[in-house]
């Protein structure tokens, strides 16, 4: 086996100096009766690298892969091209093959690393601080919550409509089990987010306010008005930003009054990759350091007086505090962070810019080629990469047509939020740079084709 | 300095420069690199990517709510970036450098099939909201993962979309919720081990249980008389680590079971130790209700300097239908279908809701099919029972010159666990730790688990070979020695690495979360400005 370094007479060797005369001998706590006798039976042996890849290269081919059609899906993942020397580092096996930095002697690179992350989420968001990242968007966003509950000693918290509604089910999910009180605004297809809607629910039980940025529908809501609103009431604003490209270009949430923003970093250096691994990002204010979840990485001197890091602050964490911890979070997502981190290296904020612009020509190019299209009508009045077209009819069936027509055309409301029969002629389509003007000539044609 | 190190190395960072009694120019020292930050590096005007130009302003929709200048973020070009992180690189340990036994964590050999694999566009480049008759292959890997997982573990069925370990762990107690809240109980105290990982009762705390704690026994198992006496209507469960932190295999795990489903609870097992066991016995068998699986641990998908991780979680028969959203199973019609809010009243509607926005960690499931196709059943059987071998070859190896608690009560499992009672007078478990820094290893676990004196708890794994342990047993005596004689170097170890003991009392006490400076702005806050002398 060829990941297996012992030989037979090593077994055999180290057994006599053990002073066992099988590797059972080793076993012997174990329950008889629950020990195996041998490989289970009905699975396969042993398989060569050849006949693995074999296998695994059959089972991709059988997925329509965004690189290869018309792609304008979004919806909190999105695909944007990441430069080839992201994944050339990530690879390096120094940062690969490495654990979470408890010896930060020899784990400086990584620790580096973090603190570097941690500056650029908190200035992209427009907050003090940052932390080294989470398992994803929507577990950073629950985390929040719990976060502004502690602050606050409320637990009441506003979810806004244009919250993504895996986040708001993932939401409402935990918060059954620690009985927070969850108020979940109800989704319109109306060319302006809810924001009067969800300043109207603010009221002095209120821990929190969550307003996606921009929403799931492709709208912008006016942060600083719900900011204003909330902080009159002793409540918070967290700020959950899907697609941090768009910061290149709009208000960071910070600047506008959001007290804790939390995100999903996939779009910039990850890639899409089913859904996973992604990347959670979290900044808020400094005042709040010793309530906030997941590790952070701070400098210091060593003992010779060099800069130097260190994961800190760990008396908030699990390993330190058990049942106390401000979370239960221990692996969080360090390569994820590393991509995220090269590759916005690569961009620069002049470069985040322009890439965000790209993005919002290229949607802009795809939303008024789509607006002629007899059948489409266009939701948004203000858009970043993605808007909300308006059907004819379930636009769940106009994208299962169009996968069949080889064009991967957004995602339908209906999709998104079955339960709300109102949504479902809604379709939100992404363009990213990624979209060539051939492709959104493509998707106008098939789907005036399916609407005809 | 120069000399060669007792693993047989030369150091490779560190005081080398000095000790030929001078200082360079550049602060490097020949291969040992000093790097400052990207934000001292760059600038907000340099770009590593040729972007397009956009060929029109903002739409006049989004005027109110741009931004009036770009972030303040340093760019470098593609030769200074590759260089900034391939220099920052060389500052870190990692498995591929040599052994990283850290107890608990089995830091094995990364395959790089696996990264391959994970990286064909059919699964890095598939949107997790596509129709599903275009990604039937993705779902055809998480639902043949599924099965391994089922099949090794002896169990009904598994909810693939935990993140991490200790998300995991959340996910397998909210199906002990769920199924009490099915049953019309309230009962809200988790049984937790003293010896168990700190995210076992974090979870259950987060989860809404309060915890109470098992003491062991002299032997480094749980007490069980001491748990059975808490069982009772309160007690919605017990969360057990198999083998245990101890790096013991609990041999009354079946009866423990066995009393806490008398008592009405469930038994939840951490299973971050499965790769002791992996292909030699099944949890099902042992009366386990659920349990995660780090993908990151027993099935080799890179822990990449702190996740991501993958924790699957295998449920019983009473568990199995509260098990969260989206899940993927095999229909009647031989195909895989994938169940969502949308259609999850077909089958699925005791499921408690839903822990992630989409299907889990995809990448880490590739990797980990990757991994287990490679072994087979036969191969996996045989990681376990090198595990165990190697580290039981560490324990009777070392046990002489460094106490091993419990290895009178016969071999351990996975894990050799050390104490520091002995050493000279002043010499602790963390001038060991640093000492083996100084030899080329990364240390062991240490003070960890809290039952033992000054734990180190070793993990070799099965990625060791022979030669490679006897190296790793060779420094561990000299430094054990060393500590004994009160060898006062050891006090200021470690002194070839990229920096000596860091001063972790400074960075709490005036946390320097960020960097402060405009992007290319030269230096560093002075140490006056965060708190140094």
């Amino acid at each position: 086996m060829r990941y297996l370094p012992l030989t037979p007479a090593d077994r055999a060797e180290m057994l006599g100096v053990i002073g066992a005369d099988t590797v059972d001998d080793l076993f012997v706590d174990v329950p008889a009766e629950a020990r195996l006798s041998g490989p289970i039976a009905g699975l396969p042996l042993h398989a060569s690298e050849m006949a693995v890849e074999r296998h695994m290269s059959a089972l991709a081919a059988k997925n329509l892969s965004a690189g290869t059609a018309p792609f304008f899906i979004g919806a909190g993942a999105y695909r944007h091209h990441v430069p080839a020397s992201v994944d050339h580092l990530i690879q390096r096996g120094e940062f690969l093959t490495a654990y979470t930095p408890y010896q930060p002697e020899i784990a400086q690179g990584t620790l580096q690393v973090l603190f570097e992350f941690q500056t650029q989420v908190a200035r992209l968001f427009g907050t003090d601080i940052a932390n080294a990242s989470m398992y994803d968007g929507s577990t950073a966003c629950w985390e929040a919550i719990l976060m502004a509950s502690r602050i606050t000693r409320k637990t009441r918290a506003v979810l806004s409509s244009g919250l993504h509604p895996h986040y708001a089910e993932v939401v409402r999910t935990m918060a059954k089990f620690t009985e927070d009180d969850i108020v979940s605004l109800k989704a319109e297809l109306v060319a302006e987010p809810d924001d009067a809607a969800v300043i109207a629910q603010i009221d002095d039980k209120t821990s929190c306010v969550v307003v996606q940025y921009p929403d799931v529908m492709g709208r912008i809501p006016d942060l600083a008005a719900i900011a204003e609103a909330a902080h009159a009431k002793g409540a918070l604003l967290i700020a959950v930003v899907t697609e941090p490209v768009a910061l290149g270009m709009i208000e960071a949430p910070g600047a506008l009054g959001a007290d804790i923003v939390v995100g999903e970093g996939q779009s910039i250096g990850v890639g899409l990759q089913f859904g996973g691994p992604y990347l959670g990002l979290f900044g808020c204010r400094e005042k709040f350091v010793r309530q906030m979840p997941g590790r952070l990485c701070g400098q210091t001197v060593d003992a010779e007086g060099k800069r130097g890091f260190v994961l800190t602050l760990s008396t908030r964490e699990q390993h330190i505090r058990r049942e106390k911890a401000t979370s239960n979070i221990c692996t969080n997502s360090g390569l994820c962070a590393l991509a995220f981190s090269i590759h916005l290296t690569l961009l620069g904020g002049e470069g985040l810019a322009q890439l965000a612009a790209v993005n919002h020509d290229k949607a802009q190019t795809l939303i008024e080629r789509l607006a002629k299209v007899p059948g489409v009508t266009v939701l948004n009045d203000a858009y970043f990469n993605e808007a909300t077209l308006v059907l004819t009819r379930d636009a769940r069936e106009v994208v299962r047509e169009l996968a069949d027509r080889k064009v991967l055309g957004g995602v339908s409301l209906g999709r998104l939020f079955p339960e709300d029969s109102d949504l479902h002629k809604g379709l939100l389509v992404t363009a990213t740079e990624t979209v060539t003007d051939e492709d959104i000539e493509v998707f106008a044609r098939e789907l005036e084709g399916v609407l005809a | 300095m120069n000399a060669v190190n007792a693993s047989g190395w030369r150091p490779s960072m560190g005081e080398a420069g000095e000790g030929a009694g001078f200082k360079t120019a550049s602060g490097d020292y020949g291969l040992m690199l000093e790097e400052a930050l990207s934000f001292e590096l760059g600038s907000s005007e340099k770009c590593g990517v040729d972007l397009d130009t956009p060929s029109r302003p903002a739409a006049a929709g989004l005027s109110k709510f741009l931004r009036k200048s770009a972030p303040a973020l340093p760019g470098l070009t593609e030769p200074e970036t590759v260089r900034h992180y391939t220099r920052l690189s060389r500052q870190n340990y990692a498995i591929d450098l040599g052994p990283f036994p850290l107890g608990s964590c089995t830091m094995k050999h990364n395959p790089r099939l696996n990264e391959k694999m994970a990286r064909l566009p059919g699964f890095a480049d598939v949107h997790p909201l596509q129709p599903q008759k275009t990604v039937e292959g993705a779902l055809e890997v998480i639902e043949q993962l599924a099965d391994w997982l089922i099949t090794l573990t002896g169990m009904a069925s598994v909810a693939m979309s935990p993140k991490a370990g200790a998300h995991g762990e959340l996910c397998g107690l909210l199906c002990i919720r769920a199924a009490l809240d099915a049953r019309g109980e309230k009962r809200d105290v988790v049984l937790v081990p003293e010896s168990a990982h700190g995210t076992n009762p974090a979870t259950a705390a987060f989860a809404g249980f309060k915890v109470q704690s098992i003491p062991a026994t002299p032997e480094g198992r749980v007490d069980v008389e001491a748990l059975k006496a808490k069982l009772g209507p309160n007690v919605a469960g017990v969360m057990i680590t198999n083998p245990n932190t101890c790096g013991l295999f609990e041999p009354d795990m079946k009866a423990i079971g066995d009393a806490v489903h008398a008592a009405g609870g469930y038994v939840y097992c951490d299973g971050a130790n499965f790769n002791a066991i992996v292909g030699k016995v099944r949890p099902g068998d042992l009366g386990v209700d659920a349990m995660h699986i780090n993908l990151h641990k027993t099935f080799s998908t890179p822990h990449g300097g702190g996740g991501p991780g993958a924790g699957p979680v295998v449920l019983s028969e009473a568990l199995a239908p509260f098990a969260p959203l989206p899940f993927v199973s095999r229909g009647e019609d031989g195909r895989v279908h994938l169940v969502e809010e949308e259609n999850a009243g077909e089958g699925h509607a005791q499921a408690f809701g839903r822990m992630v926005a989409f299907h889990g960690q995809m990448g880490m499931f590739t990797r980990a099919l990757t991994y287990i196709l490679s072994h087979g059943a036969d191969g996996l059987r045989q990681v376990a029972e090198d595990a165990v071998l190697n580290a039981n070859y560490v324990l009777r190896s070392c046990e002489d010159l460094l106490p091993a608690p419990f290895a009178k009560s016969g071999p351990c499992m996975h894990e050799a666990l050390f104490s520091d009672a002995g050493l000279a007078e002043g010499f602790s478990t963390l001038d060991i730790a640093k000492g083996l820094i100084d030899e080329g290893f990364h240390p062991m676990t240490v003070y960890f688990p809290l039952v033992v004196k000054g734990a180190m708890l070793v993990e070799p794994t099965e990625t060791e070979s022979k030669a490679g342990l006897d190296r790793f047993i060779g420094s561990l005596r000299s430094l054990a020695q060393r500590a004994k004689d009160g060898d006062q170097s050891l006090h200021s170890a470690p002194h070839f690495a990229p920096r000596r003991r860091l001063d972790e009392t400074l960075a709490a006490r005036k946390p320097v979360l960020v960097w402060q400076g405009a992007p290319g702005e030269p230096g560093t806050p002075s140490l006056s400005e965060i708190g140094g002398s």
